[in-house]
């Protein structure tokens, strides 16, 4: 190849490099064999305390649910993982129908007409949904529970932060945990271009008076749900919600000390030119075949720049396609038991917690899904070193995230619990001095 | 070589299977939040996986074929990597976890932003954006929570007009005004920077080398340009994999850079992702990183949260910790010596495929690229032909076509990027392959693809008619069949 670029060595390739910028090599130790390589990364990892060794009973957006190879092997598929932005419609229809089959499963759980193929992550799915609020409505207020995790509330301001949205919290009830209203009504203003609330909310409580919220919120609604709760509660859809949002990484994803994420987002269909993100469409191909395709891109930026809904281009495609595989396997009536399950566990996790003498839980009244919260009458960050020496990991404290509720960790259980480990954490905490 | 993709008239999954919904035992949940159905196809997995078998023979990878994406870097990602990636001790732990249970976890990321900083000649680094226009997005605000600590508030955002179209976006999303300059021979013009610069200049964003593959031989001088008027210089690392071990953002004078773990360093594309776009800064920026920053306490490593200055959080949680393990066995496993190879490898692939090609295309501007470079088919229009024609025909081939319309200076461009990891033999193959499109009927082009699952698809019918899921399709159909004849 030199030769046929008549130059004597690959140091001419540079000659346009300015002397004065130039680097001379790096300062990184030498490669090493492959073998050497997965030696020392297994290593390295192996210092971490995974959910085999250590049953954790963390969720909080995140969960560990059992995989089954099937998505495992569907998305090691090469064609899938080693694709990238199907920008070339006829060569990559696979990817194309698996993204519009997962863009449909979406729509299915949340009783949505359009989803896009991901945002990075729930928060980043919230702050997406606020600009488009704002893009919908033009006001410049955005209400928020304040049942959320803070991590969204903190990607909530920083995407916010360039259009100067106002963002207004609203309280929860202490009794229930759920939304209180009449805060929400006095939050509302004209100015007010979005609603937002989560159903289950951070605590684990369902919302149940959603026809209610929704009739006080005068804009856009938008809702972040666990998309596994869709598979048994009423899809946000039905109670007129403009666009939902949520985490997808617990349909078929490992938690991956929390990321690749999956932010699902669906809206309605009147505002689908106003969504971020990259859309799969139907369409036909030149000899009529049924044919997919990216679609709407004038929304994005690579046609529209500066004036795009938003500035997303890579996504989190595979774990979409991972998340439509899972759903797949398991059909919806597989969903449905794996929710069912995982609800009856929590909720009996909960009753005998509450059962020992220094512990309340849930703390708060409303039904509530696949987590809730534990209050202790000892200082938590005991109790955490107390499971930790047992080897347990419990749940998250919520001392720095709601301080007024004093000593309150939120506890969640899923499948890859047997009853076993559940009894286990009983013990240990009843155990607790 | 002739390329025959396959091809399965397959069903959708909701076109396969029983929707009948189980119901639900009473008491469960309150009366009002219950859901009755769910149209979700229960099938049998055997099913599954042979729709996504089916499904997967009809798309197209690295591990298909050469994939000279322009801007993307489609090098070939190791499958070691893959599955370090999925071991327990990276899946199975959760980012709430205590941190004395994640040590290995923290190590790695503290070592890969290690690495990073060596690469990019930058004093920090994190980790925490998603993807690399999260990552501009999260630079930009960088830079402003630094102007506004000095009492300055600044608004412009300047751009070249080759820049990436998520350069314009994210400097929107985050607030900002943006400026195009117009380009001078390919390069950056520096009187029209120089004119253009003011107390406003929140930063100048670029990429060197830029997207016509050309370095900017005036980077100091840019730097000089845009430091004297009081702005940030930020680097878009989407064209890392030219410089590796050669020059370096920070030699460069640059102040922020994100990088594209996906590109540079090889962890794979997803069919659109997820990617892993971290940044890296100069110290004056360092106190407004993204919170929780890794900090080391003796021997262990803690999540700092306590970080009055932060811009706050643009992630969930750390990032795409999956992509870090990923980037962190890749770059061990390459070492220093290694990257640099690979960097004058891609700059060699480009350049012998880009003298092949100028033989038949033109190539504006001048001749000396680096990782990748755009020739332009506008001589084909006297045939009535385009460079989507020819990126058509490429698919019969068995290539997936360059990246076409896009820098938008270059009139009818292919930008093309075939990466380190392609053989000579690949190169010629395309470059003859390029050769036989040029002398075919434009007949033969205009209706290309041949090979390929389906023939073209209808982009402006999509469009236009919109069709997003299966229930949007059902509606249609309905509509559709109770229109009166």
């Amino acid at each position: 190849m030199l030769e046929a670029l008549s130059i004597a060595s690959v140091d001419e390739l540079f000659k346009d490099i300015p002397e004065s910028v130039r680097t001379n090599g790096l300062t990184l130790p030498a490669g090493i064999s492959e073998a050497e390589v997965v030696a020392r990364v297994k290593k390295l990892l192996g210092t971490n305390k995974t959910a085999e060794k250590l049953p954790t009973f963390l969720g909080a957006g995140i969960y560990d649910h059992f995989i089954p190879s099937a998505v495992r092997a569907i998305q090691s598929r090469g064609e899938f993982y080693t694709s990238y932005t199907p920008y070339q419609p006829e060569i990559s229809q696979g990817v194309l129908q698996s993204l519009f089959e997962y863009q449909s499963l979406v729509c299915e759980l949340t009783g949505m007409h359009a989803a896009n193929t991901s945002m990075y992550d729930w928060s980043t799915a919230l702050g997406e949904a606020a600009l488009m609020a704002h893009r919908i409505h033009g006001g410049k207020e955005f209400v928020v529970s304040r049942a959320i995790g803070r991590e969204r509330l903190q990607v909530l301001r920083s995407y916010t932060s360039g259009i100067g949205l106002l963002i207004k919290l609203v309280e929860f009830d202490a009794n229930t945990g759920q939304l209180d209203l009449d805060m929400l009504k006095s939050q509302i203003s004209p100015e007010t271009c979005g609603v937002y609330f989560e159903n289950p909310n951070f605590f684990g409580v369902f919302e149940e008076k959603v026809d209610e919220i929704r009739s006080i919120a005068p804009s856009v609604l938008v809702v972040g749900a666990n998309p596994l709760s869709l598979a048994i509660t009423r899809p946000p859809g039905d109670y007129g919600a403009d666009i939902t949002i949520g985490e997808g990484q617990g349909l078929g994803n490992p938690p991956s000390y929390g990321g690749p994420l999956l932010g699902v987002f669906a809206a309605k269909k009147e505002h689908i030119r106003k969504m971020p993100g990259r859309i799969i469409g139907m369409s036909k191909d030149a000899e009529g075949k049924r044919a997919f395709c990216m679609t709407l891109q004038t929304r994005e930026q690579h046609i529209r720049r500066q004036n795009a809904t938003s500035n997303i281009c890579t996504n989190e495609a595979l774990v979409s396609i991972a998340s439509a595989a899972y759903m797949a396997v398991l059909g919806g009536n597989g969903l449905r038991k794996l929710a069912v399950e995982n609800l009856t566990a929590a909720r009996e996790l909960a009753r005998s917690i509450n059962h020992l003498r220094r512990f309340k839980a849930p703390m708060f009244k409303g039904a509530h899904f696949n987590e809730f919260t534990v209050r202790s009458k000892i200082p938590y960050s005991r109790v955490h070193r107390e499971l930790l020496r047992r080897g347990l990991h419990g749940g998250l404290s919520l001392q720095d995230r709601f301080p007024e509720l004093g000593h309150v960790a939120l506890f969640s259980t899923t499948e890859v619990h047997g009853e076993a480990e559940r009894e286990r954490l009983v013990r240990a905490l009843g155990a607790i001095e | 070589m002739r390329y025959r993709q396959a091809y399965f008239e397959e069903p959708l999954l909701f076109e396969k299977g029983s929707n009948e919904t189980e119901p639900l035992t009473d008491g469960l949940l309150p009366r009002s939040l219950v859901r009755e159905s769910l149209n979700i196809p229960n099938l049998p997995e055997n099913d599954v996986m042979r729709h996504y078998t089916h499904l997967s023979e009809m798309s197209f990878g690295v591990d298909t074929g050469f994939y000279p994406l322009g801007s993307c870097t489609m090098k070939y990602n190791p499958k070691f990597t893959e599955e370090l990636s999925s071991l327990p001790e990276a899946a199975r732990i959760h980012p709430c976890q205590d941190e004395e249970t994640v040590q290995g976890a923290l190590r790695l990321m503290y070592e890969l932003q290690q690495m990073l900083k060596v690469i990019s000649g930058m004093d920090a680094v994190t980790l925490q954006p998603s993807a690399g226009a999260a990552g501009e997005f999260t630079g930009l605000l960088l830079a402003k929570a630094y102007h506004e600590d000095r009492g300055e508030h600044r608004t412009q955002v300047i751009l070249p007009d080759t820049a990436h179209g998520t350069n314009f976006a994210s400097a929107a999303m985050a607030g900002f005004e943006v400026i195009e300059i117009p380009s001078k021979e390919g390069l950056v013009d520096l009187e029209a920077l120089k004119a253009t610069v003011s107390t406003n200049t929140l930063a100048f964003m670029l990429t060197n080398p830029n997207t016509l593959g050309i370095f900017e031989p005036d980077i100091l001088e840019i730097a000089e340009i845009v430091h004297g008027a009081g702005g940030l210089l930020y680097y878009d690392g989407a064209n890392l994999n030219a410089i590796m071990g050669k020059t370096s953002p920070g030699r460069m004078n640059f102040d922020i850079v994100h990088f594209n773990l996906h590109k540079t360093f090889s962890t794979p594309h997803g069919g659109g992702g997820p990617g892993a776009g971290p940044v890296g800064v100069k110290e004056p920026l360092e106190s407004y990183l993204p919170v929780p920053v890794i900090h080391q306490d003796g021997n262990d490593l803690k999540l700092d949260y306590d970080r009055p200055k932060t811009i706050g959080k643009v992630h969930s949680w750390f990032g795409n910790f999956g992509m870090f393990v990923r980037a962190y066995a890749y770059i061990i496993r390459m070492g220093g010596d290694g990257l640099t190879r690979a960097s004058e490898r891609a700059v060699l692939n480009a350049n012998y495929l880009r003298s092949r090609l100028q033989k038949v295309l033109e190539l504006p501007y001048q001749e000396l690229r680096k990782h990748e470079f755009v020739v332009s088919c506008s001589k084909l229009k006297e045939r009535g032909l385009r460079a989507a024609d020819v990126a058509k025909r490429l698919m019969d081939f068995g290539f997936h076509p360059p990246t076409i319309y896009f820098p938008h200076l270059v009139d009818e461009c292919m930008m093309i990027e075939p990466t380190e990891t392609e053989s000579k033999e690949t190169l010629d193959s395309f470059a003859d392959a390029i050769d036989t499109i040029l002398t075919e009927s434009p007949d033969v082009l205009k209706s290309a693809p041949h090979n390929t699952a389906v023939s073209r698809v209808d982009e402006v019918l999509a469009a236009r008619n919109p069709i997003l899921s299966w229930r949007m399709w059902q509606e249609q159909k309905k509509a559709d069949s109770e229109k009166p004849q």
